[in-house]
C-alpha cells in the first residue's frame, strides 16, 4: 500500500527553490533515505511532509491526507526525530515522553507500559528519572527517536539521525532502526548526507541535489545504473576479447598496465573475468557505492575529499 | 475534544514543572516587589500625601506587578521553545494552534497567579486589611488581569524571532504598563496627556480595581474595571489564536 505520495512538490523561498517538483512513490513498511549534501532540500522536504511547513505549489499526501487540507491528520500519523534536539531538558525522560503520550492522545491506561516499552527499545530505562539536560548527546538522541515511536505512527520520519554522533552510538542508532523495522514493520523515512547510513538501513534511496531529485532506486540498483563495481586487472598479455563478450561487463578500456571494467555485481563475476583474463599479475576491485552514484548524477562528490579513483569511474561511465 | 483537554493538560503540566524547578524564576518573582515595597515604599512614602499609608496604598500594584512581569514573560518565553526547537514538537502534534495557545495561557497563568498568592500572603504579614471576600475578589481580578497579558505574552512570543528581543518587551511593554498604571501614584492629578495613557493602560483598571477592594479607594466600580479587563482579554485571546495560527518557525 501506498502510504506517502508527492506529486511535483515545490517549495520556493522567493527566488530560491529548496525543493523542485519532487515525485515521491512511498510503500507501507519501506525504509526510504533522502540523500543529499546539506542544503540540498531534504529536511525541507520532510518538513513539508510532517505538515510544519507550507508546499508552494504541488500535492503531498500521507497516510491518505493531504498536507494541506488534512494536516492534522498527517501529524496523527506520523512521528518525527528532528536534527536538533526538541525535548525539554528541564523535565525527566519520563515526563518528556508523558507529555507527549498527552499531546497525541494516547490512552491514558497504556501510556505507561508504552513509555516503557520505549525506553527499554532505546535502552534507556535507567535514566529515565534524571533531567534530560544531563544526557549526552546519543541518549538525547535515543530519546527522541523513543519519543517518535510512542503514539505507534504508520510513518516515522528521522531527519539526521546519526548527525554528530560517534561512530559506536551511530552503530546503536542503526540498530534500533533496523530492529524497529524488522519488529514493527513500520515505514521509516531518513534524510542523511552519509552514503553508508543510506547504504546500510535503506530499501531504496532518493539522491536529491537543489530540491530535485534526480535518481531513485535501491541502493544495489543505483550503482549497477551508473556501470557498477570497477576491476582493474594488472598483467603483461590480457586476454581482452573474451572478457569484453561478457554480458555483465558494462565497459572496458586499456589503461597501461593492464585493463579497467565497469561490472555488475564485481564480486560473483570476479572468477569467471580471471579466469578468461590469462596471466593476471594483480587485481583491484572497487565496489560501486552511492558516493559514485551521487558524484555521476551531481558531478561532485557528496563530501569534500572524495575523487581519485571515484572521478575516474565518473568520467569512464559518462563516456560510455 | 477529548483530545484538546488532554493536550491542554499536558502543555500545563509542563509549564507548572519547568516553574517550579526553576527556582530563580520564582524566588525573584517574588522578591522583587518586596524591595519595592519595603525600600521604594518607606523611601518616597516619607514625603507622599497619600490617604492611606503609602506603603499600603502601593501594595495593590505590586500584585498587579507580580501579574505584568511575570505573565508577559512567562509568554514571550515561548521564543526560548521557539530556540531549543520543543515548540517544533509541539507544533507537530496532532493538537491545533488554538489548542496550543490555551494550553500555553493555562501554564503561564497558573505561574503568575502562583507568584501573585505568595505575595498577597505575604501582604497579610504586612497588615493588609484583608476578608475572605477581599482575597476571593482579589485573585478574580488577578486571574482576569492574567489572561489578558500572558496572552500579550504569546502573542510578542510569536512574532520574536531569537530571545535578545527580550529587552525590547521589557522596555516598550512591560515598564509602560507597569508605570502608567497607577501603581505608584494617584492618578488624580496628572497633565491631561498622561491621563490618556494611564486610560488607554489596562493595567490601570487591575490596580483601581483592587485597591477598591483591598483598601476602599478606586475612581471606578469594581463592575466596571471587570468588564474593561474582560473586554481586554477577550481581544487578546482573539489576537493570540490567531498571532499562534500564522506563527511559523
Amino acid at each position: 500500500m501506498e502510504i506517502i505520495r508527492t506529486e511535483n512538490l515545490s517549495k520556493s523561498y522567493g527566488a530560491i527553490l529548496a525543493v523542485d517538483r519532487v515525485n515521491l512513490s512511498i510503500q507501507e513498511g519501506e525504509i526510504m533515505a533522502l540523500l543529499g549534501p546539506n542544503g540540498a532540500g531534504k529536511t525541507t522536504t520532510l518538513m513539508i511532509l510532517s505538515t510544519l511547513l507550507k508546499p508552494s505549489s504541488g500535492m503531498a499526501r500521507v497516510n491518505g491526507f493531504d498536507v494541506r487540507s488534512r494536516p492534522d491528520r498527517v501529524r496523527a500519523s506520523i512521528g518525527m526525530v528532528f536534527q536538533d534536539p526538541s525535548s525539554d531538558e528541564l523535565l525527566t525522560g519520563w515526563e518528556n515522553l508523558r507529555l507527549h503520550a498527552l499531546m497525541y492522545d494516547v490512552p491514558w491506561p497504556s501510556i505507561p507500559d508504552r513509555i516503557s516499552g520505549v525506553l527499554k527499545l532505546v535502552g534507556l530505562e535507567n535514566r529515565r528519572n534524571h533531567l534530560v539536560k544531563t544526557y549526552s548527546g546519543g541518549m538525547r538522541r535515543r530519546l527522541e527517536i523513543a519519543r517518535g515511536l510512542l503514539h505507534e505512527p504508520r510513518v516515522l520520519f528521522l531527519d539526521e539521525p546519526t548527525l554528530g554522533l560517534d561512530p559506536q552510538t551511530r552503530e546503536h542508532i542503526w540498530e534500533y532502526i533496523e530492529t524497529l523495522a524488522r519488529d514493527t514493520g513500520m515505514t521509516i523515512v531518513l534524510t542523511t548526507h552519509y552514503m553508508e547510513e543510506a547504504e546500510r538501513l535503506c530499501s531504496r534511496v532518493a539522491i536529491i541535489d537543489h530540491g530535485a531529485v534526480v535518481a531513485l532506486d535501491t541502493p544495489r540498483a543505483l550503482c549497477d545504473a551508473i556501470g557498477g563495481d570497477t576491476i582493474l586487472i594488472r598483467g603483461k598479455q590480457l586476454a581482452v576479447d573474451p572478457i569484453r563478450k561478457f554480458p555483465f561487463v558494462r565497459a572496458l578500456e586499456t589503461v597501461e598496465d593492464g585493463i579497467r571494467l565497469s561490472v555488475t555485481e564485481a564480486g560473483a563475476h570476479l572468477q569467471a573475468i580471471l579466469q578468461a583474463a590469462g596471466p593476471v599479475e594483480r587485481v583491484e576491485v572497487h565496489p560501486a557505492d552511492l558516493n559514485d552514484v551521487f558524484m555521476y548524477y551531481t558531478g561532485k562528490g557528496i563530501r569534500e575529499g572524495t575523487g581519485g579513483v571515484l572521478e575516474h569511474i565518473r568520467s569512464f561511465a559518462r563516456v560510455r | 475534544m477529548r483530545a484538546v483537554v488532554k493536550g491542554i493538560y499536558a502543555l500545563w503540566y509542563r509549564e507548572c514543572k519547568v516553574f517550579l524547578r526553576e527556582r530563580s524564576r520564582l524566588v525573584s518573582a517574588v522578591f522583587l516587589p518586596l524591595f519595592w515595597y519595603f525600600i521604594f515604599g518607606r523611601g518616597v512614602g516619607s514625603i507622599a500625601r497619600t490617604t492611606v499609608n503609602y506603603q499600603q496604598f502601593i501594595f495593590p500594584g505590586f500584585l498587579v506587578m507580580t501579574i505584568i512581569f511575570s505573565s508577559l514573560f512567562n509568554g514571550a518565553y515561548i521564543v526560548w521553545d521557539k530556540k531549543v526547537d520543543f515548540l517544533k514538537e509541539v507544533l507537530i502534534t496532532p493538537l491545533s494552534r488554538t489548542t496550543i495557545f490555551v494550553g500555553k495561557v493555562c501554564g503561564s497563568m497558573t505561574d503568575a497567579l502562583l507568584q501573585a498568592t505568595i505575595l498577597l500572603i505575604i501582604g497579610y504579614f504586612l497588615g493588609m486589611p484583608y476578608t475572605p471576600l477581599a482575597v476571593l475578589l482579589t485573585l478574580a481580578m488577578l486571574f482576569l488581569f492574567a489572561i489578558g497579558l500572558v496572552s500579550l505574552g504569546l502573542i510578542i512570543g510569536s512574532f520574536l524571532e531569537s530571545p535578545e528581543g527580550f529587552g525590547l518587551v521589557s522596555s516598550f511593554v512591560v515598564y509602560p504598563l507597569f508605570l502608567l498604571s497607577g501603581a505608584l501614584y494617584p492618578l488624580d492629578q496628572l497633565p491631561p496627556w498622561m491621563t490618556w495613557l494611564t486610560h488607554a493602560d489596562p493595567a490601570t483598571y487591575a490596580v483601581d480595581g483592587l485597591r477598591r477592594v483591598l483598601l476602599h479607594l478606586s475612581s471606578h466600580s469594581y463592575g466596571f474595571n471587570t468588564s474593561v479587563l474582560l473586554g481586554f482579554d477577550l481581544l487578546l485571546i482573539w489576537t493570540g489564536t490567531w498571532a499562534f495560527n500564522r506563527m511559523k518557525l
